[in-house]
């Protein structure tokens, strides 16, 4: 279209087919996020740590409640690629070495040393115990572990008690994951409604609203969910604790999630696009609905995304310290519980590394799938 | 030319300045200060000022966007002055506005038609291809192509923005239009174009135009009647030609000797002193302290709007000076 033209209808009929393919605000995101490599590994990351969770039993190799009287505190075994058969030639087996206990003079205890004579082939899709996939199909397929159902395997070791850490972490991660996303469901539900009035309506709704956040956020958080967790019957069954402590995680992580939302409606209230919404006839909620939610959700997705590491830490600490869920149930948190004292952690390493490894990196990706989402949502970042 | 078609009277808008939870307010500002005029149908009612006027307040008063502390807009006899929502959903379809800033008074997420369309299915119920078609149609209307319905505000430049916004507008087939500084984002031949569309449409449905603006070269070509705003109150309210030709008021005078002459021989205008400060004691002229023609009176007794000539005018000395 030239400067002076006053009949823009016959002229910009000529770029017609110079005008790519327009994307859409949520493609673009999309796109944006693509590039941010550490973030797109995170997501893939994240995705697999949930399909572990929502598939856990197929993925362990052993009952995560069956004790071994003669593995505990057993280290991690060793995965090897070769055997050496009698004639002395190298050949091809995946298998984990055997250990056996020997009384170590030095340490006037016995301690565990492995055993170069006891190999344990291991496998894909092997038979192992019974479980149901999903809670509906009763499987005992798992993914890999020893192919003789009674050798037993510890890829990360034992605990006091002679079981799997592997199995229990991978176990683990379905409550403390989802703890996480459950805990962050009700406080985006909670955060999101209360932040919106505040905002929206503003006045002395908002003036509450705040100062009731402002007094939530300034009770300290772990004398606090010590406090509530206190509130909980010790014989209430495992689900019923899981909720509740779920509940009290979110007690604290709906505020800043509020906050967001409010600062977002303040700010798009006063937006020419919004006026012009209202002045178009839309109702209060219809203005809200297709103009103003559209425009900071992207924004909201990354604050909960960014929220539920703080969730899945909060839980751990709770249940580290005893006050969160209690030990029949296998979460992160409650494995972490087994190395509390010093002496396991000498005796043991692996209690507290394999699980800490695992918290780390949930929470770091995380982390880093909140952060790409987040940038890829600001329409002003490059 | 002679019915009115909005009658607004005595309209006052004040802000509180300061103030907390328990404090009170420690200045007011007033942003609209008793204002009443009436706009003829069919004619383009120019409101000037500089930024700080109250002109953009007053256009959002009318519009119930900005509740008005008092007084009353009256369009065809219903005050849109305290209407409940049902009353004014309705009279927004007749009253409809053009924002500054087609950039953000477009919602990037939505697509055209759905920008456009909104108003009409809420007014009338359309939908699918009877949607699309007024759309398109609206479309050709402002001299956009039809084919531009499902694209994002993102994919238009500046101008053609504009005429979304002005394509909006006329969805509802409304009989006013409050233009709000529609043009000033916009470079002057784009502004050119805009104007030129805007008149005729007016030609073609009749419109009545409500015309924001700071730029007097602009009002000068667009407007039948111009009013002047200086710190919420209107200074003077005459015919454009008067306005250009005779202004009374002094700082109507001072706003006409600052547009720039393009030529580097003419005389140097006379500058205003100081600066509008929209805090005011109660006492006097509000423009005394910048007035080059003040005096104790102007400084002490608040003057009242007089008809000197045909215009409205708020100033003692009026046609004396």
């Amino acid at each position: 279209m030239t400067l002076t033209d006053t009949s823009p209808v016959s002229d910009n009929s000529k770029d017609t087919n110079l005008v790519p393919e327009l994307l859409g605000p949520w493609s673009l995101i999309w796109r944006k996020f693509k590039r941010h490599r550490l973030a797109y590994f995170s997501l893939w990351f994240v995705g697999f740590i949930y399909l572990m969770a929502l598939f856990g039993e197929f993925l362990t190799t052993q009952d995560i409640n069956e004790t071994n009287r003669r593995a505990p505190f057993a280290p991690p075994m060793s995965v090897q690629l070769f055997t050496n058969d009698e004639s002395g030639t190298s050949q091809f087996l995946l298998h984990a070495r055997g250990l056996k206990l020997e009384l170590n003079e030095e340490e006037r205890r016995r301690t565990f040393v492995e055993d170069p004579d006891k190999i344990i082939p291991l496998g894909f899709f092997v038979e192992g115990y019974d479980y149901k996939l999903l809670g509906l199909i009763p499987l005992n397929t798992h993914l890999f572990g020893a192919k003789n159902p009674r050798d037993r395997v510890y890829f990360f070791g034992a605990d006091r008690l002679g079981r799997d850490i592997y199995s229990r972490i991978v176990m683990g991660t379905r409550v403390s994951m989802s703890i996480g996303l459950v805990g962050v469901a009700l406080s985006m539900v909670i955060g999101i409604s209360l932040g919106g009035i505040s905002g929206y309506y503003g006045g002395w709704i908002d003036n509450i609203i705040q100062r009731l956040i402002e007094f939530i956020r300034s009770i300290p958080t772990i004398p606090l969910w010590m406090g509530l967790a206190a509130a909980i019957p010790l014989g209430w069954p495992p689900l019923r604790t899981y909720f509740v402590v779920t509940v009290i995680v979110s007690m604290i992580g709906w505020t800043s999630l509020a906050r967001e939302v409010r600062g977002k409606f303040l700010s798009l209230r006063k937006e020419d696009f919004v006026t012009a919404a209202r002045l178009d006839g839309l109702t209060d909620w219809e203005v809200i609905r297709r103009h103003m939610v559209p425009s900071f959700s992207s924004h909201i997705i990354a604050s909960l995304t960014l929220a539920v590491p703080l969730m899945i830490l909060a839980e751990t600490s709770l249940s580290f310290l005893g006050i969160g869920l209690q030990p029949p149930t296998v979460s992160w948190g409650t494995l972490l519980k087994e190395a509390q004292n010093i002496r396991t952690i000498i005796q043991a390493p692996w209690l507290l590394i394999a699980p800490g490894t695992m918290i780390v990196m949930a929470v770091l990706a995380l982390n880093f799938l909140g952060d790409g989402l987040r940038d890829a949502a600001d329409p002003n970042a490059h | 030319m002679t019915e009115p078609v909005i009658e607004v009277r005595g309209l006052n808008k004040h802000f509180n300045i300061g103030g907390g939870f328990f404090s009170k307010p420690n200045d007011v500002v007033r942003a609209v200060d008793n204002i009443s005029f009436d706009v003829m149908r069919g004619e383009s009612f120019g409101i000037v000022g500089e930024s700080g006027s109250g002109k953009t307040t007053l256009g959002r008063c009318m519009m119930q966007i900005i509740k008005p502390s008092s007084g009353s807009v009256k369009f065809h006899g219903t005050d849109l002055v305290g209407a409940d929502q049902k009353t004014l959903r309705q009279i927004w379809q007749a009253i409809r506005m053009v924002f500054q800033d087609p950039q953000s008074s477009l919602n990037p997420r939505l697509r055209v038609i759905d920008l456009i369309g909104q108003s009409i299915s809420k007014a009338e119920g359309l939908k699918g291809a009877a949607l699309a078609d007024r759309v398109s149609e609206l479309l050709t209307k402002v001299g956009l192509r039809p084919e531009f319905l499902h694209r994002y505000p993102n994919a238009f430049s500046g101008g053609q923005r504009q005429r979304l916004g002005i394509a909006r507008a006329l969805a509802t087939n409304p009989e006013v239009i409050i233009a709000d500084e529609a043009v000033s984002a916009l470079d002057v031949s784009i502004q050119a174009q805009t104007l030129n569309l805007l008149k005729d449409l007016q030609e073609q449905y009749a419109l009545t135009y409500i015309f924001v603006a700071h730029d007097l070269a602009v009002v000068e070509h667009f407007c039948d009647r111009i009013a002047v705003m200086y710190l919420g109150q209107i200074v003077e309210l005459s015919t454009t030609t008067d306005l250009f030709q005779n202004p009374k008021h002094p700082y109507t005078r001072a706003l006409l000797e600052a547009v720039p002459i393009p030529d580097p021989r003419a005389r140097k205008p006379r500058r205003l002193k100081g600066e509008a400060i929209p805090i005011v004691a109660s006492k006097g002229c509000r423009f005394s302290p910048r007035c080059p023609h003040a005096t104790d009176m102007c400084r002490e007794t608040v003057p009242t709007t007089r008809k000197i000539d045909g215009a409205d005018v708020l100033c003692h000395y009026a046609g004396d000076i």
